[in-house]
């Protein structure tokens, strides 16, 4: 009886792994057995062991590009996730009413836009005629205009508050649904015992909501360590190589450069990267039984 | 009956070919149904004109034509011609890959057949590869142009005159002072793009050729060896474009400009000059008429050689291709068929090539067209035709020529280093 059990479970997880295996084990696969060659796509391979590893590791411009993928790291997590923090302690207290059902739509709108529409739209907001610099003229600041997403300053945060922009509504609902399931005893009884709102804060919402906090923290470091839509619309990774993160990096290696080997070396570096960040995060998040 | 009329058809052929001044070997279309399959860029017109009407004087020859962005076909057109029903004409971003992978038809057999050696062999340079890919300019012949495109400067004609500027600029330093005019009258003095790629590699090369003869920069795009483009000259003109950047001639968001927003700036009376190719003049010419001239980019000192980025739009036939002989005849017809050089001087707006005893198209008097033309003229005359920096390996323009040029408007790199930041990259590219 137990075999047919396992016989009947194995049938039903079989559709599934088949299309996993095509769709995700196969491709990683043959990335891997791509990235130990030298091959331009089309003509014979030839293997060159960890070559393109070492490439990776030790060319200036690719150390950069990864570099640049952190620091967006700080505008798509960060932001994202205290401002979404800051909007659900806020209006914790009045998500039954229609003043939170219209918060919740507003911040979550963001989400439903396509990536490609949110840069497109944001590069003309930054653009030199734009209403960002429209602003600031408006103001007197002046000197201040410019073309945002072509300055070695600025195109990197730019940048940012776009991911920033799309990944709040996110967080803000994750966090939002997330503080609905602690328990309000648990506040009243603070209040009792004289608690402020920042020690509520701090001593009940945040342990709360641990697990969503959590999931914001790994799909947003995700998206910012393999980015690539917000960036090739915006900037197209420049000036110079100031905004170019690994996505698009790969897809310039393997499809302008012609240099296969080379792109999959940095898409399984890539990948690992991601790992190292994430693991731990989950890890910290867990909640402990 | 049949037979006689056929024999009369073929003897006529014969005879037209003999007239035209066709080697009678010839390859044609013939007679039976024949379905080309072209892949054409999105958004040029020409070659779907002219298919129009090569069906129209060769019924039996239809096109199915597939069309794709011009960054997408950089990507896809291996992939396309290794497929087996490959493209009979494709329009080819470059050709050092494909040839080193066996997938572009050479032609050398049509360059006798059809006696392409009366074509100017400098138009034809460009398009000839060594086997195994590199170098360029020398071995077969693997593509034809069906035109050949220049770059130089247009002018917005209201500003020139506003500024007193009676005739186009003799020297560099001419044309230096015309732009501190500008700047000093508060009139933007370049329009530029220089987002996605960098744009100001056409000034720069435009200054190359101001500052040396353009076969060194020719040795260094077509890969020959030792070539370098860390020349005195190629840095003489950079530090010349670094010049202009600190004098503050290009906008000051040039790093933020797209292609499509600096032709519309420029034409929306947004700066002096900008540096682009001849395929804008049809543009210039029915939306903007009147308002816009265009002039070569002038030598270092007067009466001095010019050498400006001269190209051919870039036609391939594939070498897995069902209709190789009949695409072979449109590319020769498209520069000897004389309705065919009026459809592509009127649509494309640049040079149709074939031989130079061929007149060309009339334009119309005092038009955008007609001045690129003739400035054409003078390139082809000065043997002055440069391939573009951007060509030099497929990926020199994303990863050597953009980053640095946008540093340089950018105030965090020099004309010298920028120079010598490329020639490394380039190095890079070529050991790898």
């Amino acid at each position: 009886m137990a075999r047919r059990t396992a016989i009947a479970a194995l049938l039903f997880a079989a559709p599934a792994f088949v299309m996993y295996a095509t769709f995700v084990l196969v491709p990683l696969g043959m990335s891997v057995f791509y990235s130990l060659q030298r091959w331009d796509g089309i003509g014979k391979m030839r293997f060159v062991g960890l070559n393109n590893y070492l490439i990776v590791l030790t060319d200036a411009d690719l150390l950069q590009v990864i570099g640049n993928a952190f620091l967006l790291v700080l505008w798509f997590t960060l932001i994202p996730v205290l401002m979404g923090l800051a909007v659900a302690a806020a209006i914790r207290e009045h998500l039954g009413g229609p003043f939170g059902t219209a918060t919740r739509t507003i911040l979550f709108l963001p989400q439903v836009i396509p990536l490609v529409a949110a840069g497109i739209a944001w590069s003309w907001m930054f653009a030199n005629s734009g209403v960002v610099n429209q602003a600031l003229r408006g103001v007197g600041l002046e000197s201040w205009a410019r073309g945002w997403l072509g300055d070695f300053t600025f195109a990197l945060p730019a940048v940012g508050i776009i991911g920033a922009w799309v990944l709040l509504g996110l967080c803000t609902m994750l966090l939002v649904t997330g503080i609905t399931k602690i328990d309000p005893s648990l506040y009243e009884a603070a209040r009792l015992d004289g608690a402020g709102p920042w020690d509520e804060f701090i001593y009940i919402t945040l342990p709360g909501l641990r697990q969503e906090l959590g999931v914001c923290v790994t799909v947003t470091v995700i998206a910012a360590l393999a980015s690539f839509d917000i960036v090739y619309i915006a900037t197209g990774g420049g000036p110079g190589i100031q905004t170019t993160v690994p996505g698009l990096e790969i897809y310039r290696l393997a499809f302008a450069h012609r240099q296969v080997g080379l792109a999959s070396a940095l898409a399984i570096f890539l990948m690992v990267l991601v790992l190292v960040c994430v693991l731990p995060i989950q890890w910290l998040t867990r909640v402990r039984r | 009956m049949m037979q006689k009329s056929l024999n009369l058809v073929g003897l006529a052929a014969l005879a037209a070919a003999a007239l035209t001044g066709t080697a009678i070997a010839a390859p044609t279309c013939g007679t039976d149904p024949v379905v080309m399959n072209a892949y054409f860029e999105t958004g040029f017109p020409l070659p779907t004109r002219l298919a129009e009407e090569f069906t129209k004087q060769f019924p039996n020859v239809t096109f199915d034509i597939k069309e794709d962005q011009f960054a997408n076909m950089m990507e896809n057109s291996p992939r396309i011609l290794s497929e087996d029903n490959a493209p009979d004409l494709i329009r080819l971003p470059s050709m050092s890959d494909l040839v080193a992978n066996e997938l572009l038809a050479n032609l050398d057999g049509y360059f006798t057949e059809f006696g392409w050696d009366k074509f100017p062999a400098g138009q034809l340079v460009q398009l000839r590869v060594e086997d195994g890919g590199r170098p360029r300019g020398t071995g077969s012949l693997w593509a034809m142009g069906l035109n050949y495109s220049m770059t130089g400067v247009f002018y917005n004609k209201e500003l020139a005159a506003q500024l007193g500027m009676t005739e186009p600029p003799k020297t560099l330093a001419e044309l230096d002072a015309l732009l501190a005019k500008a700047k000093e009258a508060g009139v933007q003095p370049i329009m530029q793009w220089n987002k996605g790629t960098g744009g100001l590699a056409f000034p720069l090369q435009n200054l190359m050729g101001a500052y040396g003869p353009p076969e060194p920069v020719n040795d260094w795009i077509f890969q020959k060896d030792g070539a370098t483009i860390n020349t005195p000259e190629a840095v003489e003109a950079a530090t010349h474009l670094e010049n202009w950047v600190k004098a503050g001639y290009f906008p000051t968001d040039a790093n933020a400009i797209e292609y499509f927003q600096m032709m519309s700036r420029f034409m929306g009376g947004e700066g002096l000059v900008m540096f682009n190719g001849d395929w804008e003049s049809g543009n210039f010419d029915s939306n903007a008429a009147g308002k816009f001239g265009f002039f070569l980019m002038p030598s270092e000192e007067a009466g001095g050689r010019h050498a400006s980025m001269s190209a051919p739009l870039t036609f391939g036939i594939g070498a897995k291709a069902a209709n190789k002989d009949c695409a072979a005849f449109f590319l020769d017809w498209v520069a000897t068929n004389e309705q065919a050089r009026k459809i592509n001087v009127e649509v494309g707006g640049s040079n149709p090539g074939g031989p130079p005893d061929l007149p060309i198209p009339a334009v119309t008097p005092g038009s955008v067209t007609e001045a690129t033309l003739a400035a054409g003229n003078v390139l082809a005359t000065e043997n002055g035709a440069m391939d573009f920096i951007a060509n030099a390996t497929g990926a020199i323009f994303a990863a050597g020529w953009t980053p640095e040029l946008q540093k340089l408007v950018g105030g965090v790199q020099t004309g010298p280093g920028m120079i010598e930041a490329v020639q490394a990259e380039y190095e890079k590219q070529l050991s790898r």
